[in-house]
């Protein structure tokens, strides 16, 4: 039985890393009249669909996605969300 | 001495480093297309600057799973010379050959300039025609050319020497110390922001990157 889960990956800047883009759109932002924002930091946001037998592969191979390519480890973290779509009786 | 020039789509400065390699130095050069995965004739591998698959994701993300980068690390792991520039740096940082990452500039601003840069160290095959210290200018253009590591890396390239070119006077895209250049630990692997390739020919006004091709030949001839 395998299962296809909706996935929403968030891809942020780990907190030591400048974001010199954030600052720029919280000053924007700023600028509109907004003056209690602060700490804009900006990110990637990814979704996709993954088939797997079971959450856990499935958690395993979006792991491994985001380690190999979708984050560079020196500077940014990940989290994402799965939520299960469809669950298909195997033929 | 043969070099090899590796294409990807979208890099946009083969062209000119092939004119540098054969032109100018009159060294045999093969443009090495991103799929091809057979470098065995290969003595200098370059790869040269350009958008490579459009910056997609980040720069140079997407380039590290070509085909030919597997022969790449081959080469770099036989301890022969490999030669990354701009989008090339940032492609041999996102492949782990070279340490740190490049971010988006400080400033925000794409900075088309030229710049001061020191060769921190000459007893490298790259930079060996060079005088210690040296001070040169060499054209930048890049908007992701900020070099970051955590301190830990940053320390361990300050005690390895791998710190090959700063920029001198002005940091033009707030890399942390000043980085434009640097090398792994067995010095024969180098990625840099500024471009040596636009500073070989008279005619362009600028000639301090001729010297780091010069250094190569020297660096195979001893």
């Amino acid at each position: 039985m395998a299962i296809t889960y909706q996935v929403q990956i968030y891809v942020t800047l780990r907190p030591s890393v400048l974001d010199p883009a954030g600052v720029a759109v919280e000053s924007g932002i700023r600028q509109l009249g907004y003056a209690q924002v602060e700490q804009v930091r900006i990110g990637k946001y990814i979704q996709l669909k993954i088939t797997a037998l079971d959450l856990e592969e499935a958690q395993q191979q979006l792991e491994q996605i985001c380690d190999r390519l979708l984050a560079n480890p020196v500077i940014e973290n990940y989290r994402f969300d799965l939520v299960p779509i469809t669950q298909e009786v195997a033929k | 001495m043969k070099f090899g020039i590796v294409v990807f789509p979208g890099s946009n400065c083969d062209r000119d480093m092939a004119y540098v390699t054969q032109e100018i130095l009159r060294q045999p050069t093969r443009l090495i297309w991103h799929q091809q995965t057979n470098l065995a004739d290969i003595d200098v591998l370059i790869i040269p600057g350009g958008f490579s698959y459009g910056d997609y994701l980040r720069c140079g993300a997407l380039a590290r799973f070509s085909p030919v980068m597997e022969a790449v690390q081959a080469h770099a792991a036989q301890g022969k010379l490999v030669l990354g520039v701009c989008n090339g740096f940032q492609i041999l940082t996102e492949s782990g050959l070279l340490p740190g990452t490049l971010i988006r500039n400080q400033g925000l601003h794409f900075v088309c300039d030229r710049v001061a840069v020191r060769v921190e160290r000459n007893d490298l095959p790259w930079t060996r025609e060079y005088l210690p210290q040296e001070v040169i200018t060499l054209p930048i253009a890049h908007g992701e050319g900020c070099y970051y590591a955590d301190s830990a890396t940053l320390a361990s390239l300050a005690v390895n020497r791998q710190i090959v070119l700063r920029y001198h006077g002005s940091n033009p895209n707030g890399s942390l110390e000043a980085i434009a250049g640097i090398c792994n630990l067995r010095g024969n692997v180098l990625g840099m922001m500024p471009h040596p390739e636009r500073a070989a020919d008279q005619v362009l006004g600028l000639t301090d990157g001729l010297k780091l091709f010069q250094g190569i030949l020297l660096g195979v001839a001893a």
